[in-house]
């Protein structure tokens, strides 16, 4: 610590705030005392402290009501509870509730000395462990993508490599994987990562809509089309569009797509004149499109255009390492957001999540982080946040006779279905997967409600 | 030993501080005897330390080896557990001299503005039991040595071996 460290002394006896912040001063430290907790609240939005020294008996507000007041904002500053008249139950009851450490009146030098720097010790290793933990973090960050593994630190390097060009890349990986902060990685790589990016999903819109969406449309072109609209090829000129869920597009969209892949020009609705366009495309789909060709429903033309760079990335499961770096970059950004100070996960919570076989992938890791860390009462996540969203699933999949993915899949979606009401919304979410997906699943696997 | 070449003059003694005194402690209120001696202290001197036998205390802590206005005017010292006998050995006068000489100087640092040191020889180096004090040399470090040196120099006073 640089500078010298700070201490507050809440008590109501001006004989203690005295005798004890000289004796403290001539000790090196940055000495403020206060005679009540209210004082001491105000104190605390003035400056930071590194230590805080609370007498447990003060008349309003006593030193344990303190402590919970001062734990809601600032859970990291260590607090010494003393008091003239200890009993087990006080102490017991202020370490439990997050004390530091408790210290009867009068203080013996020598201990009061050694907790202190004690404190002031274990506060630097905090500061200096959350800085390693960073640090090493960035080794594996790649813009917004985390990882350990060695086939996504190939994609990392790949990325770089063919970033700068203006090939047409081909994401293919499970839902959730995270296909779409691929294809921001490889624009903001790229030399158009100051031209916009346009992420469209091509499942959730009609073909029409689609098409309107794509390419645009000039006035009067169709019903309701009061204005001309331009498309997202022409407002991503000079930049990148990312064509999500590729596989669900219509057999004339296809055929569209691929002219604009060949032309570089676009046609609004309703126009036939031709419109050049710079747009770099990466598409992605979790569908076997080897598969849709052979079936006739994928353009082979339209599937060697866009593959001209496949990247496959693994799903959550093949690459376990990834859990604690994902969870602890999701806990920090969790935490900003609602405002929470979750720190970590505990060890049994973390070895069910580790086990999980992860359906939805890392939106699915995501959701479950978020819940937990919502409903979290303490700074950690324990099994009582997490089983709901995984632990009952582990239960199921070991106890089943049938261990096949397909079954696991439909005994978990069933069981996930029944534990939200069937609420097709929220199951969703928790499974990580858009409401099109799970309807489509529930046909698949014969889960709708009158034939269960 | 370090010392501050300075002239020391011995004043009367004063009488026992029975006004310190605190019957359920049975020890003397340190704050109270130093608020005395600081009340006491004369322009012409310019540091009065005090040097008492008994064993004092400030009220948050159970005892204290001394006590000093922090760059102020005056500190005082208790000699009551620098003694051997205090922890029942055998008395030694030169051991007991010798503690005394570094608290005295410890307390005299405080006065002039300095604070406790990290560093395991130096005078300024906080002790909370005589073991402690049997630890740290009666020499400033480096460091505080300056900082004495740049205090005296504030007061104009000579400085020297």
């Amino acid at each position: 610590m640089a500078s010298k460290p700070s201490i507050m002394i809440v008590d109501d006896e001006e004989i203690v705030r005295t005798s004890l912040s000289s004796w403290l001063l001539e000790d090196g430290y940055d000495v403020v005392s206060v005679e009540s907790g209210k004082l001491a609240l105000e104190e605390l939005k003035k400056k930071n402290y590194d230590l805080m020294l609370v007498d447990l008996k003060m008349p309003e507000m006593d030193g344990l009501e303190l402590m919970k007041e001062v734990k809601k904002s600032l859970p990291d500053l260590p607090i010494i509870i003393m008091t003239a008249f200890a009993t087990v139950d006080t102490a017991v009851k202020a370490i439990k509730e997050g004390a530091f450490d408790y210290l009867m009146k009068p203080f013996d030098p020598e201990e009061i000395s050694i907790t202190i720097k004690k404190i002031m010790r274990q506060q630097m290793l905090e500061q200096e462990n959350i800085y390693l933990r960073k640090e090493l973090a960035k080794q594996f960050q790649f813009h917004q993508l985390y990882s350990k593994n060695k086939k996504m630190q190939e994609i990392f390097e790949l990325i770089k490599n063919v970033a700068k060009t203006d090939v047409t890349i081909l994401i293919h990986g499970e839902t959730g994987t995270g296909k779409e902060l691929i294809a921001r990685a490889i624009h903001a790589e790229s030399l158009r990562k100051d031209r916009p990016f346009f992420p469209v999903s091509c499942a959730s819109l009609t073909e029409t809509l689609l098409e309107s969406e794509l390419f645009g449309h000039e006035k009067g072109a169709f019903t309701g089309a009061s204005s001309m609209v331009k498309g997202m090829f022409e407002m991503a000129d000079k930049g990148t569009i990312f064509l999500d869920e590729i596989g669900d597009i219509s057999p004339k969209l296809q055929m569209d797509l691929l002219r604009v892949l060949e032309t570089k020009e676009i046609v609004r609705i309703g126009s036939t004149l031709p419109i050049p366009v710079d747009v770099r495309v990466i598409a992605a789909t979790n569908r076997d499109l080897g598969k849709a060709i052979a079936a006739g429903t994928f353009r082979e033309d339209l599937y060697y255009r866009l593959n001209v760079i496949t990247i496959d990335i693994p799903p959550l499961r093949e690459k376990p390492e990834d859990i604690p770096l994902l969870i602890e970059q999701l806990i920090e950004k969790i935490n900003i957001e609602t405002g929470k100070s979750v720190k970590r996960v505990s060890e049994d919570a973390m070895a069910i999540l580790m086990q999980y076989r992860w359906p939805g992938n890392i939106r699915e890791l995501k959701n479950v982080v978020e819940r937990s860390v919502v409903l979290a009462k303490e700074d950690i996540i324990t099994l009582h946040e997490v089983g709901p969203c995984v632990g009952r699933n582990i239960k199921d999949t070991v106890s089943t006779g049938d261990m096949s993915l397909e079954n696991m899949e439909r005994n978990h979606i069933a069981a996930v279905l029944k534990n939200n009401n069937r609420n097709i919304s929220t199951s969703a979410q928790i499974l990580g997967i858009d409401r099109t997906t799970l309807y489509n699943k529930i046909k698949k696997y014969n889960l709708e409600e009158d034939k269960k | 030993m370090d010392t501050i070449n300075i002239p020391v003059r011995v004043s009367s003694p004063i009488e026992n501080p029975v006004y310190a005194f605190d019957p359920g402690r049975k020890q003397y209120y340190s704050t109270k005897i130093l608020r005395y001696i600081v009340n006491s202290h004369r322009d012409s001197a310019l540091r009065t330390i005090g040097i008492m036998s008994v064993d004092i205390f400030i009220p948050i802590l159970t005892y204290v080896f001394g006590e000093a206005q922090l760059d102020g005017k005056a500190a005082i010292v208790s000699g009551a557990r620098l003694k051997q006998e205090y922890y029942g050995l055998k008395p030694d006068k030169h051991l007991y001299l010798e503690r005394l000489f570094k608290e005295v100087m410890h307390e005299l640092g405080h006065t002039f503005g300095l604070t406790h040191c990290e560093l395991q020889h130096c005078v300024m180096r906080l002790s909370n039991n005589v073991a402690g004090i049997d630890k740290k040399t009666a020499n400033f470090c480096e460091n505080h040595r300056e900082q004495l040196l740049i205090k005296l120099k504030e007061l104009e006073i000579q400085y020297g071996e």
